[in-house]
């Protein structure tokens, strides 16, 4: 667990939005900006913020489904930003992305033999039907799906199943890094369960490295090595996922954690929640300076003169605040 | 102190092209002025048709029957027009996704001022005090000026913070609140349970809290129903719950969860198997498929929810852990 595999300096993602009425003109959204991180072989990393911070777009982005308007992505040394379909091709094999919603991320007029054989037969043309088969048969097993069941539709099965389906695709390639775009938020609980183990035991196997992208913080604890919290597009901290929740830093870390309802009603109702005020500024107009400050109980004017760097907490610890050292642990 | 709600026997069908679906069976419980009572249970487990069930808000090819009592009224079989003398009055219920429960074309004052004149008779003017005075307790900043916006202008938290303002508009005895919070981020979900907290100090509201998320009822709850295939399998204090809970699919729900304060082993227990249908409900317990501990009496008979100690009872034939 020590090679980098993936290395993200700098990454932008800016859409052009109209401004509203009809000369209004078109005005940029910072979705990701300025984000760098670095993925290690074998490794998760839990990317974790509210609904709008870009969690989503920065999963896309790193995988060039979206083009970044800014920065770069490398793969094992080599550039991949900006790459044509056709040169970006043999790097898809070793990066795979699975999606929130199970059922509608599967094509309802496929099999799921066809669903989960259908990346072999893009990239391993060459491969015959029948190894193709005995493949995709292989690779269900593996994700907990009766091979038997080959040629049923989607809709024949349950949410949680779904979602091993899209594990399975993703899967098949044997890929290096799968993007995890809110796997198992639209499952119960005791089925988000089983997909969590399931893609950690997958982990083990094949040595895979994770982007786990979530709102869901328990869940991250959980399967995280590491874990960065993104507000508006820009990262407010990363750290290993012990210290995070054990000496979190960033004012905003701090209230998300406490915001979190805990399943033993002794801790819940004796913790002390940081209450933000108010929602989560536009992001076509983001304050100036911290994008944070806002909502932060501890603002200054400093706040809104200076946007804040990532500064060292501590080896693999990084805030970015101004008044991380003043406000303590 | 006579229980505000009383339920009986509850049981809901549906008759669909596919055949009947027993979606709640046997139901009973009760709720006190001033209590809040969580009722957990994933999706498809009957929960939330229990309360569409009490509001007489089911689809039109569902049937209820047995008994619930509101503040001694027999809510089954009621008239429409006399039902809603009662919902939205004393009885509100709120949802989970509060754009599709508002509507898009009218100002939230219209929409507000309306249950007042309607239920309470007040003026226009009257009306619109009232409902500046509870966008303001909910905590809706400029309440003054808000209160003439359309639906689409309010952040998801805030929308579901005008619907709680309706909803308490009438000073309800009992808030059913299906999964108010899912939709919601977390620090804005932290804002609205503080919310239902001080309601239920300050107004004495009962609360209902249907929802999957076992922390959101950690917090809130007083006591706690569980839910599982259509029935009750668990009741009893929320302590007594999540300090000892004595169903085993209690168990494996709490079990099951990640946890956010303490660093669990390296797997998390997953209950095996899928929640089951209700349309093709196993003959026994319909828990059986997912039990560690089966035996052959859960096959053929459906264990009763039985008493076991002062306000606890469960429906498992396993004797007492």
């Amino acid at each position: 667990m020590s090679d980098t595999i993936l290395n993200v300096e700098d990454l932008k993602v800016h859409f052009q939005v109209p401004r509203g009425g009809f000369f209004g003109g078109r005005v940029p959204l910072k979705a990701v900006d300025g984000v760098s991180f670095e993925l290690k072989s074998g490794e998760t990393l839990g990317i974790v913020g509210e609904s709008g911070c870009g969690k989503s777009t920065l999963g896309r982005a790193v995988l060039q489904l979206i083009e970044p308007t800014g920065g770069n992505v490398a793969w094992l040394g080599s550039n991949i930003t900006g790459l044509d379909a056709k040169t970006m091709r043999p790097y898809r094999k070793d990066m795979q992305i699975i999606f929130q919603d199970p059922l509608a991320s599967l094509n309802p007029r496929m099999t799921i033999g066809e669903i989960i054989g259908e990346p072999l037969k893009t990239h391993y043309p060459e491969i015959s039907r029948k190894d193709r088969r005995e493949k995709v048969r292989q690779m269900m097993d593996k994700v907990g799906l009766l091979p038997q069941m080959i040629n049923r539709y989607p809709h024949e099965f349950s949410g949680g199943q779904c979602q091993r389906i899209g594990i399975a695709r993703a899967m098949i390639l044997e890929p290096k890094v799968i993007v995890c775009d809110e796997p198992v938020s639209a499952l119960d609980v005791s089925i988000q369960a089983q997909v969590v183990n399931l893609l950690q035991d997958l982990q083990k196997e094949f040595g895979l490295s994770l982007l786990f992208i979530s709102h869901d913080l328990s869940v991250v604890r959980h399967i995280s090595h590491r874990i960065m919290v993104l507000y508006l597009g820009k990262v407010m901290e990363i750290a290993p996922k012990d210290a995070i929740y054990a000496d979190p830093r960033h004012p905003y870390t701090k209230a998300l954690i406490s915001a979190v309802p805990i399943p033993d009603p002794d801790r819940e109702r004796n913790k002390e929640i940081v209450v933000l005020q108010g929602d989560l500024p536009s992001p076509i107009a983001p304050p100036s300076g911290c994008v944070f400050r806002t909502r932060c109980p501890f603002a200054d004017d400093e706040c809104a003169k200076t946007a804040p760097q990532p500064e060292s907490v501590e080896a693999g610890h990084t805030v970015s605040c101004l008044h991380w050292q003043k406000l303590g642990g | 102190m006579s229980p505000i709600l009383n339920v009986k026997n509850l049981e809901t069908r549906f008759q669909t092209l596919d055949g009947e679906v027993s979606a709640v069976n046997g139901i009973d419980f009760h709720l006190h002025k001033g209590e809040s009572l969580g009722v957990v249970g994933e999706s498809g487990s009957g929960k939330t048709q229990i309360f569409l069930s009490i509001m007489g808000l089911l689809a039109k090819n569902g049937r209820s029957t047995g008994s619930v009592k509101f503040k001694g009224q027999e809510l089954i079989g009621m008239k429409t027009g006399e039902l809603n003398k009662i919902r939205g009055v004393t009885m509100s219920m709120i949802f989970q996704d509060p754009m599709t429960s508002l509507n898009p074309y009218l100002k939230i004052s219209k929409q507000m001022n309306e249950v007042l004149i309607e239920h309470q008779g007040r003026t226009e003017e009257e009306a619109l005090k009232e409902s500046i005075q509870m966008l303001d307790l909910v905590g809706i900043p400029e309440a003054r000026k808000r209160v003439h916006m359309y639906p689409h202008e309010f952040s998801g938290g805030m929308r579901q913070r005008v619907m709680i303002a309706m909803a308490l508009l009438c000073k309800p005895d009992l808030l059913i609140a299906d999964e108010p919070t899912t939709a919601l981020d977390v620090t804005v979900q932290a804002q609205i349970l503080d919310l239902m907290r001080n309601l239920k100090k300050e107004l004495d509201t009962a609360i209902v809290m249907i929802t999957h998320d076992l922390g959101v009822v950690a917090g809130l709850c007083d006591r706690v129903m569980v839910m599982y295939g259509g029935r009750i399998v668990e009741k009893g204090d929320v302590r007594n719950i999540f300090y000892d809970a004595q169903h085993p699919y209690t168990q494996g729900l709490l079990e099951s969860m990640p946890r956010l304060d303490e660093a669990k082993a390296s797997k998390l227990h997953a209950i095996p198997g899928q929640p089951p249908n209700l349309q093709n409900l196993p003959v026994g317990c319909a828990f059986q498929d997912r039990c560690e501990y089966r035996k052959d009496q859960c096959l053929s008979s459906i264990p009763n929810l039985i008493e076991f100690a002062e306000g606890r009872a469960k429906a498992c034939f396993r004797e007492a852990s």
